[in-house]
């Protein structure tokens, strides 16, 4: 079973030491999933002053500066894991080192149908 | 094979007592097994009926199994696998069917009494699972464990059988889509999950034991579900609090008769005639609280249950050992201090010394701001003042108690109250 985590945090919440400690140990935690076939991906984002979004209505495409929407706490990175069940993934959820300050929303990936 | 009973057991009316007999009594637990066997709360419930429904036909000419719930469901597997095939679209990933199929087929089908009732535990904490929303799990629990109706459950929550019906909907996608295991959680993640489990018994038991509405029949009807169920977890878990529960429910459901007049308005503990508590309950409650406390691992649960042990003790409201329920309310203050356990504490306090006392408790607490939307805050404090012959603050607490009530039954009271201390004035 395929789960998205998406890592939320407000960005000034984090002091630059606490940033780099926090990468660290997120590297170390990607590295022993990986070791146990459990990672697919992961990664951490820039930050939302990097964001830029994009729509097209009407076949116009309009391009705008900023992330989709201005709140508080904003998605800072994702890991793609491949677990037994929502236990696992939450266990795995828990050790992140953003989990303590911001939060972490575990998402089932919907499985694409096969074609006929 | 199955072993079938001699040819005498396919008397056509004992067949069918039998079937009937089996899915009241049982059919939960065939469900629970089917459901931790494939993984599937929706797959499981149509195997659970197919199995039934093969159980009226095959018992005729054969007989009644030796092991009818087993038969049950191993029956209801294969059912599942049946339907698993038939239902599999075209197109649809062929390996990712026969891996499900061959998964399920070897899954071990003969279950031990032990195992069976195991698998029950298993639905509750899933059911229960921190990730469904607590609006969600109590129905769920009810439908899926229980195996109460969809109305039976909307009708005990004053809600439309179509509102009802799409939070047990929402309950099981989250299941299905999010995965939730239907497994015992390891033993590092259990205090917490018991937790869930045990508010969620207690919360189908006070919906029956403490609602101001709906119908007194169905009610009670949650409030013994909730019974059963604590008894289930007495059953599987060693911890103490799951004692200290059963213990609580017991001791309160022994008190239902007397707890209301014939017009239904609540009787307050001291008022009941103790002579119509039922003894069978009490005793059970008693011993099981006396269990817990021995085990020196006691929790919130388990100190309420002692203190309602402690007015179970009691033959006349003026025998009641008010010294025992302040100290023990001293203990639930360390366990789980709250406003209301200040409160209920504060009312044992009046009750031990004088009523100012408590009363000045009770202001102390409204005073940093807390309880002040609770009514139950201000008719005990108005009481206590009204005892301790303070009128006009007593009358000031009984009108704002009125303002918060909508209870009609309460508000009754309180309308009394306060014109009484008016005529005095």
């Amino acid at each position: 079973m395929k789960y998205m985590l998406l890592i939320y945090g407000a960005e000034q919440d984090w002091t630059d030491d606490e940033r780099h400690e926090c990468m660290i140990e997120s590297k170390r935690i990607s590295d022993e999933l990986k070791d146990q076939g459990k990672l697919i991906d992961s990664a951490p984002l820039h930050g939302v002053a990097s964001a830029t979004c994009i729509r097209v209505r009407e076949g116009r495409r309009m391009t705008t500066d900023g992330p989709f929407a201005e709140t508080a706490e904003q998605l800072g990175g994702f890991y793609l894991i491949d677990v037994e069940d929502l236990d696992e993934a939450i266990k795995i959820a828990e050790r992140l080192p953003p989990a303590s300050k911001g939060t972490v929303e575990i998402r089932p990936l919907l499985p694409i149908p096969v074609p006929n | 094979m199955q072993d079938f009973e001699p040819p005498s057991n396919r008397d056509s009316n004992l067949v069918a007592t039998t079937i009937e007999q089996l899915y009241r009594e049982s059919s939960r637990k065939v469900f629970a097994s089917l459901a931790r066997c494939l993984s599937d709360l929706d797959l499981a419930e149509d195997a659970l009926q197919d199995a039934f429904t093969q159980a009226a036909t095959q018992w005729q000419t054969e007989g009644i199994p030796q092991n009818p719930i087993s038969w049950l469901i191993s029956t209801g597997r294969f059912k599942a696998i049946d339907r698993i095939r038939r239902d599999a679209k075209i197109g649809q990933n062929a390996s990712v069917i026969s891996d499900r199929i061959s998964r399920i087929a070897s899954m071990n089908a003969a279950r031990s009494d032990q195992a069976i009732e195991d698998d029950r535990l298993r639905l509750i904490f899933t059911c229960c699972h921190p990730a469904i929303d607590r609006m969600v799990q109590v129905p769920l629990t009810l439908r899926e464990v229980c195996g109460l109706t969809t109305e039976e459950i909307a009708s005990a929550f004053l809600t439309t059988p179509t509102a009802m019906s799409q939070r047990i909907v929402r309950g099981k996608s989250k299941i299905r889509n999010a995965n939730i295991p239907i497994t015992i959680p390891e033993l590092s993640e259990l205090p917490s999950r018991l937790d869930v489990v045990l508010s969620v018994v207690y919360l189908i038991f006070n919906e029956g034991y403490c609602a101001s509405s709906g119908d007194s029949l169905t009610r009670s009807d949650l409030s013994a579900e909730a019974i059963r169920l604590g008894r289930l977890l007495v059953d599987l878990s060693p911890d103490p609090e799951v004692k200290g529960l059963l213990a609580l429910m017991l001791l309160h459901e022994s008190r239902r008769k007397a707890r209301s007049d014939s017009e239904g308005n609540l009787v307050l503990l001291e008022d009941q005639d103790r002579t119509q508590w039922d003894g069978a309950l009490i005793a059970e409650g008693v011993a099981l609280v006396e269990d817990s406390i021995a085990s020196r691992r006691v929790g919130g649960y388990t100190i309420q249950a002692a203190i309602s042990a402690v007015h179970s003790h009691a033959k006349f409201a003026a025998e009641t050992d008010w010294r025992q329920i302040v100290a023990l309310y001293d203990v639930l203050m360390l366990l789980e201090a709250s406003p209301v356990v200040e409160l209920n504490r504060a009312v044992a306090v009046a009750m031990r010394d004088e009523p100012l006392a408590g009363a000045e408790l009770i202001e102390a607490i409204h005073q940093r701001g807390e309880l002040k939307e609770y009514a139950p805050s201000y008719s005990a404090v108005a009481e206590l003042l009204r005892r301790g012959g303070k009128r006009k603050r007593a009358l000031s607490a009984f009108e704002r108690a009125l303002e918060l009530t909508t209870q009609q039954s309460e508000r009754r009271f309180l309308m009394q109250r306060i014109a009484e201390l008016r005529n005095h004035q």
